[in-house]
């Protein structure tokens, strides 16, 4: 089954490696990782997709939580939570077939963003069935390239719960919030 | 009162220092020398080891047997790159060692440069954490907080690399406040739901077994097992790492179990109704098959590492936390018990084999390494503190040598790495120079880091190594005999004379073949100060029994064809 993991980490070089080397090392194969920013500063987050049952993710999470550099994990899976995908694809178009492209793209809400003579840029943001309904559509005409982020996920629900704990560096004086209780609930 | 302004080089040693470090196991080279030039200044000895992988294996022999973090320090590039061994060996066995390296200049890093390595990337999946600090101001911090790592929770090694330019570079030096870091979590706690669901397993077992693994000794929990032991008559079986956890002469110490364990102790095991673990990981060296792996038993797992639950064999409670915490909590509950049946059961199990005992053997002229495992034990009182490397002789010695204590057994269990021997002894020695050394060593084992003879000579050690020579790379070809039809490929071993290798160095050898002479030679060791070496020429194609075959089931065990030697309890 696919497992969702949101892992927050102290943004230092080498920690993307030191995550991805638990996947490897416990023979997971990774289907999906996006890392970008969070609201605190010095902390980034990451929502990994791998295929793992729940006796395996449970091992991968403490594995996760044994390296030094890793915040929290959540799990996510199983709580109501919303997860997105953002694709940019370049399909083919002549004059003729423009039209009707820009038309599937509306009924998708998905936007052009470019428009070059023999092709355009459609951007969609969405879950990955959404996209991957709008790549099935625009696939008779031509997808020349496509770019996807992965999944992207956050709970639902109110946050109850304090902050990401925040490395000493960053914020000296805050106590040690690592708490490993759940880090939203609905 | 000012801030003293130190190079990174200095700081480290002011560090090391600061953190208690006696004594430091490396080989110099380009990449470390500020730090080497800066050593001269500080009081820590450093012992010359000839490889740094033996560097890394004393680092780590130093802290199994001192029960404090050891330290190896090497060069850049090759150097770093030989303690690799050393390092995946302390990681399997859960000790305690900082690693140092010396990296190129941060502005050479990526470039390919003369010695030039990733040593964290090579070792990040080998080490607890590591670091690479290209600051002398990182140098305290992180050196304090390698120390912390290392040490706590679930032990490992850590290893930090410190660039050329950060050990020249100055920088105020402060010895920070204690590491507080918020994504380490050494310490866990279970909850009283889980302890109480524990207890009633415990107070409903009739054929409980308590299984004993390195966590015993490493958390210092050998007290508060043997209570709950002796409180709840539970018998207790040990695995490799966990010998001396419990005296060997205790009443409801079994023996060790598993792939060469005793076979009564795994017929128990398969019988039980519930198995207690208490730090150890199922490794599938005791396990067998795991499908078939004490089928009736329910099972409670106390460990200090969360990642180890259910990780081979799925529990029933699991109680996460230090086992001496964690025991502590339970024991006050613990019913005293009664067990008569099922001890009497066991000891019916141990009655068939006991009789095969190897002191009732008539010497029929061959020298095997069990006599010479039983008159060692014989002759130190069971009181050495034995270092063995891995194969034959290893489980040999786990078999006939009685541990009492705790730490009086070190050994590569988890890697199994040959060669392990000779330097892990030297560093044990270091930690406990008032113990008697041996270390028992097969001849492969011995050749790869025989060269650590040199540091023994060097660094005046008294300290005595006992050969196990077979001709072969024993356990190899022992399997090579049960399993591919005794084509003994690459396993007969041409041999150099041990003793002139020995002499080479200025050390007193002497060769055995008989077994009338194992005693004398022995006591003509300890009688003596300084290092000897006994060359033991045994029985070339003996074999270890009893064994499981990996993979097989626990209690489908290959016995010796006719009683020649067998395991047993000697008096």
């Amino acid at each position: 089954m696919t497992t969702t993991f949101v892992v927050r980490v102290e943004n230092r070089p080498g920690v993307l490696t030191r995550v991805t080397e638990i996947f490897r090392r416990r023979a997971f194969n990774i289907e999906s990782l996006t890392v970008g920013h969070t609201e605190t500063p010095g902390v980034s987050r990451m929502t990994i997709v791998v295929e793992a049952d729940a006796s395996a993710a449970r091992r991968l999470e403490a594995n996760l939580y044994k390296l030094v550099n890793v915040l929290r994990v959540d799990n996510i899976t199983e709580r109501p939570s919303v997860f997105r995908d953002l694709a940019l694809i370049r399909v083919a178009t002549d004059a003729g077939t423009r039209a009707q492209v820009m038309q599937l793209v509306e009924v998708f809400r998905a936007r052009v963003v470019d428009v070059a003579p023999a092709s355009l840029v459609v951007e969609i943001t969405g879950t990955e069935d959404k996209i991957d309904g709008l790549v099935e559509v625009l696939r008779p005409y031509g997808v020349l390239e496509m770019a996807r982020t992965g999944r992207l996920a956050m709970c639902r629900g109110h946050l109850n719960v304090t902050r990401t704990p925040v490395p000493p560096a960053l914020e000296p004086g805050l106590d040690d919030a690592s708490d490993n209780a759940a880090a939203c609930s609905v | 009162m000012t801030t003293p302004v130190l190079t990174g080089a200095q700081i480290l040693w002011e560090s090391l220092v600061r953190e208690g470090v006696e004594v430091v196991f490396g080989y110099p080279g380009g990449a470390i020398l500020p730090a080497y030039d800066a050593m001269l200044d500080y009081p820590v000895r450093h012992v010359l080891a000839r490889h740094e992988q033996g560097a890394t294996h004393m680092a780590d022999g130093y802290a199994r047997a001192g029960n404090r973090v050891g330290v190896a320090i090497a060069t850049s590039g090759p150097g770093a790159t030989n303690m690799v061994t050393g390092i995946a060996t302390a990681m399997m066995d859960s000790s305690p060692i900082v690693c140092i390296t010396g990296q190129v200049g941060s502005r050479l890093i990526g470039s390919d440069a003369f010695q030039e390595t990733d040593i964290t990337g090579i070792t990040l999946p080998i080490t607890k954490h590591n670091y690479l600090v290209t600051q002398p101001g990182e140098i305290a911090q992180v050196i304090r907080e390698a120390f912390y790592i290392a040490a706590s929770g679930r032990p490992g090694p850590v290893l930090v690399d410190i660039t050329k330019d950060a050990q020249q570079g100055r920088a105020p030096f402060t010895w920070p406040d204690p590491p507080r870091l918020p994504g380490y979590r050494p310490d866990h706690s279970p909850s009283d739901e889980d302890l109480a669901a524990a207890l009633t397993l415990i107070h409903r077992a009739e054929r409980p077994i308590i299984l004993a693994g390195h966590g015993v000794i490493q958390s210092g929990a050998t007290a508060v097992v043997r209570a709950l032991a002796e409180r709840a008559q539970i018998p207790v079986a040990v695995t490799l790492l966990g010998i001396g956890g419990l005296p060997a002469s205790h009443p409801l110490n079994l023996g060790m179990m598993g792939m060469h364990g005793e076979a009564w102790v795994n017929t128990a095991i398969q019988e039980a109704d519930l198995l207690v673990a208490l730090g150890m990981r199922f490794d599938d060296r005791v396990t067998g098959n795991v499908k078939t792996y004490a089928p009736g038993a329910r099972k409670i797992h106390v460990e200090i590492d969360p990642a180890e639950i259910d990780k081979n064999v799925k529990v029933d409670v699991a109680l996460v936390g230090d086992l001496v915490e964690v025991l502590t909590r339970l024991l006050p509950s613990i019913a005293p018990a009664r067990r008569g049946a099922w001890l009497g059961h066991i000891q019916a199990l141990k009655g068939s084999a006991a009789v095969r005992d190897i002191k009732n053997l008539p010497d029929c002229g061959h020298l095997y390494a069990a006599h010479v495992i039983h008159d060692l034990w014989r002759e130190t009182g069971g009181d050495a503190l034995v270092v063995t490397d891995v194969g034959q002789h290893q489980m040999w010695e786990a078999q006939y040598y009685h541990h009492e204590e705790p730490r009086s057994l070190i050994t590569s269990g988890g890697l199994g790495t040959m060669g392990f021997a000779l330097p892990a002894a030297i560093g044990a020695k270091f930690a406990r120079p008032g113990a008697e050394v041996w270390a028992i060593v097969g001849d492969g084992g011995f050749q790869m880091t025989m060269a650590e003879l040199a540091t023994v000579v060097q660094e005046n050690l008294d300290l005595n190594v006992a050969v196990i020579n077979n001709g072969y790379l024993g356990m190899v070809r022992q399997w090579q005999e049960f399993f591919y039809e005794r084509r003994y490929a690459a396993t007969p071993l041409v041999n150099p004379d041990f003793g002139a290798i020995a002499a080479a160095y200025g050390l007193p050898a002497r060769r055995v073949e008989a077994r009338g002479d194992v005693v004398p030679a022995v006591r003509a060791a300890r009688a003596r100060q300084g290092t000897m070496l006994i060359d033991f020429r045994v029985e070339q194609e003996d074999a270890v029994y009893p064994m499981v075959p990996a993979g097989r089931d626990l209690h489908d065990m290959i016995r010796r064809p006719s009683p020649i030697v067998e395991t047993g309890a000697d008096a």
